[in-house]
């Protein structure tokens, strides 16, 4: 109740910022078609969409939820609802319902206009494909709201950016496949969770089969972003010095 | 004292490796008006955050209705509102109060009834980042009169006011403190001491004096309660 209460807070706080809804909901679009036609064809593009579908937003969400969350952190707006019958975990869920709603419309336009018009052609279920791309949106809001609560300023905040999430970027797969990496980068990529989401995002493409490693994928993301969020609303105080 | 809101005994607050309240005690009674003047950095905010309940105490109690401060029961029966206006910017002030309405549990008519006691009605539909930094306090103020709470601590409530709206300020405070509320309102600025039912002047992080404007005025043989805070601060050094 409280959860939705913040949702709706954190939605209209969105919708007095228009250019911020234009940019969240259309910029992995535009990054998908730019990326279409850096490559000029259907055949590579395919091979490498996937994983940005889910990689896109993953980095953006990662960095709105980081910035919105430090920003109630550093003004006196949580101390405020610390002091108010306002559950932490109910604070967090609240964010994540509305970066969720969210994540949920971003994704789902880049990946219409990317099956229908860029020609990304998906062996398996497109809507399990929106699904994992929604769970790895999710995924870099929840641990955007985590990271937030170790940064004690904007700059500290958006550099987390690069150096929680384009190491993920590097180790994930696309790039060089996992098994071709060292051991210890090998190692490193399987405990990080943006792997099983383009591995699972790479999967559904490629076939119909919805096989136990899919499965294995999905429920080792959607196991991070409850984590995340967890430990995100564990970091908030409701005592400081 | 059995009528008392707050009880603070010996209380001791470390930051930043200093002792910014050291050995602190005095009781609140209710229905009151207590004012908690003294100069800038005396540890006026660090107390009230104590009282909030937001604050890491290193030793001594706060107790407030019975409770140790910042108890799961209290968070509905106290407000408090920050000496930065702890208000979303890019809410509408309707917006703001609805949601911190919502989360208080309050009727949504407080949201009328609030804006008016702070003289905002006018403002509702604005949003809250092009207001004046007077009506963004007022907005913030606003907040804390959800719910109608049993204690009330403002934080320097009437900084940057005209003197028309702070005085219309200080009227609502004792208008609330006749239905029994009973608030603890924070200032630097000693002309607003003569307007409290009791005085806690803070120095240092002690308490110089606790007692009513009157009380004080007689103990100092200073009419001027500026002065009397000097004589007492000069007692004291």
């Amino acid at each position: 109740m409280k959860a939705t209460v913040t949702a709706r807070r954190v939605l209209t706080q969105l919708r007095h910022d228009p250019r911020t809804i234009v940019m969240l909901l259309l910029v992995p679009t535009l990054l998908m078609t730019l990326l279409r036609f850096v490559f000029n064809d259907e055949h590579a593009f395919s091979r490498t969409a996937p994983a940005l579908l889910g990689v896109f937003p993953f980095v953006i969400m990662f960095l709105v939820a980081s910035v919105t969350t430090l920003r109630e952190r550093t003004t006196a707006t949580l101390e405020r609802l610390m002091t108010m019958p306002m559950g932490k975990l109910d604070l967090i869920l609240g964010y994540a319902i509305a970066f969720g709603a969210i994540a949920v419309v971003q994704v789902g336009i880049a990946t219409v206009v990317s099956v229908l018009w860029l020609g990304l052609s998906v062996v398996g279920s497109v809507w399990t494909l929106l699904l994992i791309a929604v769970l790895d949106a999710l995924l870099g809001m929840a641990l955007g709201l985590f990271v937030s609560a170790f940064a004690t300023s904007e700059f500290q905040a958006i550099q987390f950016m690069p150096l929680f999430v384009l190491p993920q970027f590097l180790l994930c797969g696309l790039l060089q496949p996992r098994e071709r990496m060292g051991w210890l980068l090998e190692w490193l990529s399987d405990v990080m969770p943006l792997s099983y989401a383009v591995d699972a995002l790479t999967r559904v493409t490629r076939s119909a089969d919805f096989d136990g490693t899919l499965v294995r994928d999905l429920v080792v993301v959607a196991g991070c972003v409850v984590v995340a969020l967890g430990l995100g609303a564990g970091t908030l105080r409701r005592q400081t010095a | 004292m059995a009528n008392s809101v707050v009880t603070v005994t010996g209380l001791r607050v470390v930051r930043g490796g200093r002792d910014v309240l050291r050995g602190v005690g005095f009781e609140i009674p209710r229905g009151s008006v207590t004012g908690l003047l003294g100069p800038s950095g005396c540890g006026k905010t660090t107390l009230m955050r104590a009282v909030v309940g937001v604050q890491l105490v290193a030793e001594g109690t706060v107790e407030v209705l019975g409770r140790p401060a910042g108890h799961p029961a209290l968070r509905s029966r106290v407000g408090y509102a920050t000496q930065n206006p702890a208000v979303y910017a890019d809410l509408t002030v309707a917006e703001c109060l609805r949601y911190f309405a919502a989360v208080l549990g309050a009727p949504a008519a407080d949201v009328d009834r609030v804006l008016t006691e702070v003289d905002l009605a006018d403002r509702a539909g604005q949003l809250v980042g092009s207001l004046s930094g007077g009506q963004r306090g007022r907005a913030s103020l606003a907040v804390a009169l959800l719910g109608s709470p049993e204690l009330l601590v403002l934080d320097e409530p009437t900084v940057g006011l005209d003197p028309v709206l702070r005085e219309d300020l200080w009227d609502l405070f004792h208008r609330l403190a006749a239905a029994g509320t009973t608030l603890v309102v924070s200032s630097h600025v000693m002309d607003e001491a003569a307007r409290c039912d009791r005085l806690l002047f803070l120095r240092e992080g002690a308490v110089l004096a606790d007692d009513t404007p009157d009380g004080l005025r007689a103990e100092t043989g200073q009419a001027d309660l500026e002065q009397a805070f000097l004589r007492l601060a000069r007692a004291a050094a």
